[in-house]
């Protein structure tokens, strides 16, 4: 129960008056962010980190924690006025949220959302309560071949549990991979592949990949479609949210269900998208009213919400433990921490109990305030949404344009962000994935120091990730996933062999 | 840019991109590798060099790179699907290379200055509002951002000769 203690310090920290304002101003930005196409939960948080520099790490960390919740809330909203995907975690609400709002029962289904993303998110903060410690005091007696192993079952968890080409996802990564790697070599001192150029002696910052190609690319794709909005309205009013909440409680199993799934999928980098497409898929094939989805049917809304929340949520909990992000929007937090002079890690849990209990207690209460700020302000959301996108998009280009100068005070990140804007649109629309790649470029150097120093504890032997059975446990699972991909048609081919040719 | 009489057709097949981009990756991971091999990829008395982890990098990405190409082209000896159509991609264009403008333009007049101008001009010749409108929703991004960034936050941005000549 020393959890609980701990807790309920961090209650203390995170309950004063400066940060409740944060939390309602992060939770109402993040809503903003989340409905606007081009923008989302990485990128932006990425462009507003540097307006953060100045504030105390704890207040920082809710700013924008807050800034992701919001965002998560908000995608619903778009899902089901207007059928468009605020973000990509959302898609599969549009299912059954949109034909809700066609029928008027836009409240119903927006009620439905944000009580389910609650729900999906309170777990998952639980959880993260109750284990993060335990993973962090476990991984405090990890060395570096531990490390590696640990990095290489983070992406290769991609390549095994992706649905795209596996080939793509390793090229997609690998360039994250040699893109960190440009710039002071920090063991050595050795320039790597500047090319005699002084400005990319710095390196790639990710931040500014993170704006590109979550920023720039989304509105190039945004551009092609054409979009235009044409929204219904919404009414929610406290009778049609008391109404929802007494027939939530139906959908227990779902819910349950679906927090399991999110959780899953959150702590190991599958993330809040496939998440959400895996509870939807499942409660469909369970739920008696099976049949009705895509129709309407208010389980539809609530299986994957709760799951992408869940997901969203407990991708915080190796970033906290381990120092390991589960999505890209928690890479951009860990590289929060970075910038305010805290080392992310097991360590954290011991050095920095204020920051990390603060933090646990702030998403207790930002979700609460979330909830409260997005069913009473939807219809104002919904009106931002009616101005036109040929407004819309050239102030978000520009507001890219500030964040990535921001980061470094260089121009040439602005360059670097149309140029990673454009590696962003090819890449979405040849299914090349973006998160290992972001993933990569965060922690390259991190898992390239863990590699290197294993291999001078071996002389250069890689036994050395198959030691004892921690390490060798860790390996093992790693190369197991990253071989699933590869062995799935070998297993269709033999199935198939018995049948007359 | 493209006849009417084109909208609509493809201008450049799925295949053929994906042997573009895995060609693009396969030059980039050579180079990687290239470079790596310079400054010593090999094992030094001190542990790795320098260059040991990033060729290992390369390599796979050109091993990668080699696969797509090949799926790449099998898939182009099949129906082609256009990656992007003409109608669209032009949409496409007309945001980018203006941006690109945009951002040359930051260097020379500064980043408050060009976004007011940035936005009116986008939202007269693509949005088709008027000029008042255009121009008084640049402006007042414009000063936002400045108010915004110099004065609360005290971030500096890039300025030019307007911010200059008002003594800032």
């Amino acid at each position: 129960m020393e959890e609980l203690q701990s807790l309920m310090h961090g209650f203390a920290i995170a309950m004063t008056w400066q940060n409740l304002m944060l939390m309602f101003l992060g939770i109402i930005l993040g809503v903003l962010i989340g409905v606007l196409p081009g923008l989302g939960g990485a990128n932006g948080i990425a462009i507003l980190l540097p307006l953060t520099f100045t504030m105390s790490p704890t207040s920082a960390i809710i700013l924008l924690s807050c800034i992701y919740w919001g965002a998560l809330f908000g995608g619903a909203i778009t899902s089901i006025l207007f059928n468009i995907p605020g973000e990509p975690w959302s898609v599969a609400t549009t299912f059954d949220g949109h034909p809700m709002a066609r029928q008027g029962r836009a409240g119903e289904a927006l009620t439905a959302a944000f009580t389910g993303s609650f729900i999906g998110a309170f777990f998952a903060v639980v959880m993260i309560t109750f284990l993060a410690p335990m993973v962090a005091e476990f991984a405090l007696r990890f060395g570096p071949p531990e490390y590696f192993a640990v990095y290489l079952l983070a992406f290769c968890s991609f390549v095994g549990m992706g649905k795209g080409s596996p080939w793509k996802t390793i090229a997609a990564m690998m360039l994250g991979f040699a893109l960190a790697a440009v710039g002071m070599d920090t063991v050595t001192g050795q320039l790597r592949m500047t090319f005699g150029s002084t400005e990319l002696m710095r390196g790639f910052d990710f931040l500014v990949a993170v704006i590109g190609l979550f920023g720039i690319g989304e509105i190039l794709l945004t551009m092609e479609e054409g979009l235009e909005f044409k929204g219904r309205s919404a009414k929610i009013n406290a009778r049609v949210v008391w109404q929802t909440w007494k027939e939530l409680p139906k959908f227990w199993a779902t819910s349950i269900r679906a927090v399991l799934i999110g959780c899953w999928m959150g702590v190991t980098p599958g993330g809040a998208t496939p998440a959400s497409f895996m509870s939807y898929g499942v409660a469909r094939q369970i739920s008696k009213n099976g049949h009705n989805f895509g129709k309407g049917e208010m389980e539809g809304v609530v299986a994957p919400e709760v799951a992408a929340h869940a997901a969203g949520t407990s991708a915080l909990l190796p970033m906290l433990a381990l120092g390991i992000p589960g999505s890209p929007t928690a890479a951009v937090l860990l590289g929060g921490l970075l910038i305010w002079g805290l080392q992310p890690g097991p360590l954290l849990f011991v050095e920095q109990k204020d920051f990390v209990w603060g933090l646990i207690a702030s998403m207790y209460l930002g979700n609460i305030v979330g909830l409260i700020v997005v069913l009473t302000t939807v219809p104002l959301f919904a009106a931002i949404l009616r101005i036109p996108f040929s407004i819309i998009a050239p102030v978000i280009i520009v507001v890219c344009a500030i964040g990535a100068y921001t980061v470094n005070n260089a121009m040439l990140d602005v360059w670097l962000m149309m140029l990673f804007g454009v590696v962003g649109y090819v890449f979405k629309k040849l299914d090349y994935p973006m998160a290992p790649m972001v993933l990569a470029l965060v922690l390259g150097d991190r898992a390239e120091d863990s590699f290197r120093q294993a291999m001078l504890m071996s002389q250069g032997s890689l036994s050395i990730l198959w030691q004892n059975w921690l390490v060798g446990g860790i390996s093992a699972l790693a190369i197991a996933l990253l071989l699933w991909p590869f062995l799935a048609p070998l297993r269709a081919r033999l199935r198939k062999a018995p049948e007359p040719a | 840019m493209s006849r009417p009489e084109e909208e609509g057709a493809g201008l450049v097949s799925v295949a053929t991109m994906e042997i573009i981009v895995a060609a693009l990756f396969f030059a980039f991971g050579a180079v990687v590798m290239f470079d790596s091999y310079r400054i010593g990829a090999s094992w030094a008395s001190d542990g790795p060099e320098s260059g040991y982890f990033p060729f290992y990098t390369g390599l796979i990405i050109c091993t990668a790179a080699l696969v797509l190409l090949v799926q790449g082209f099998r898939k182009r000896a099949q129906v082609a699907v256009a990656f992007v159509e003409a109608g669209p991609f032009r949409q496409v264009a007309l945001v980018f290379f203006p941006a690109l403008v945009y951002v040359g333009g930051i260097a020379l007049a500064g980043i408050y200055v060009a976004s007011a101008i940035y936005i009116a001009l986008f939202m007269v010749f693509l949005g088709h509002y008027t000029w008042l409108r255009s121009v008084a929703v640049g402006l007042s991004v414009g000063l936002f951002a400045f108010v915004l960034f110099e004065r609360w936050f005290h971030i500096p941005l890039p300025k030019g000769f307007v911010e200059r000549a008002l003594g800032f």
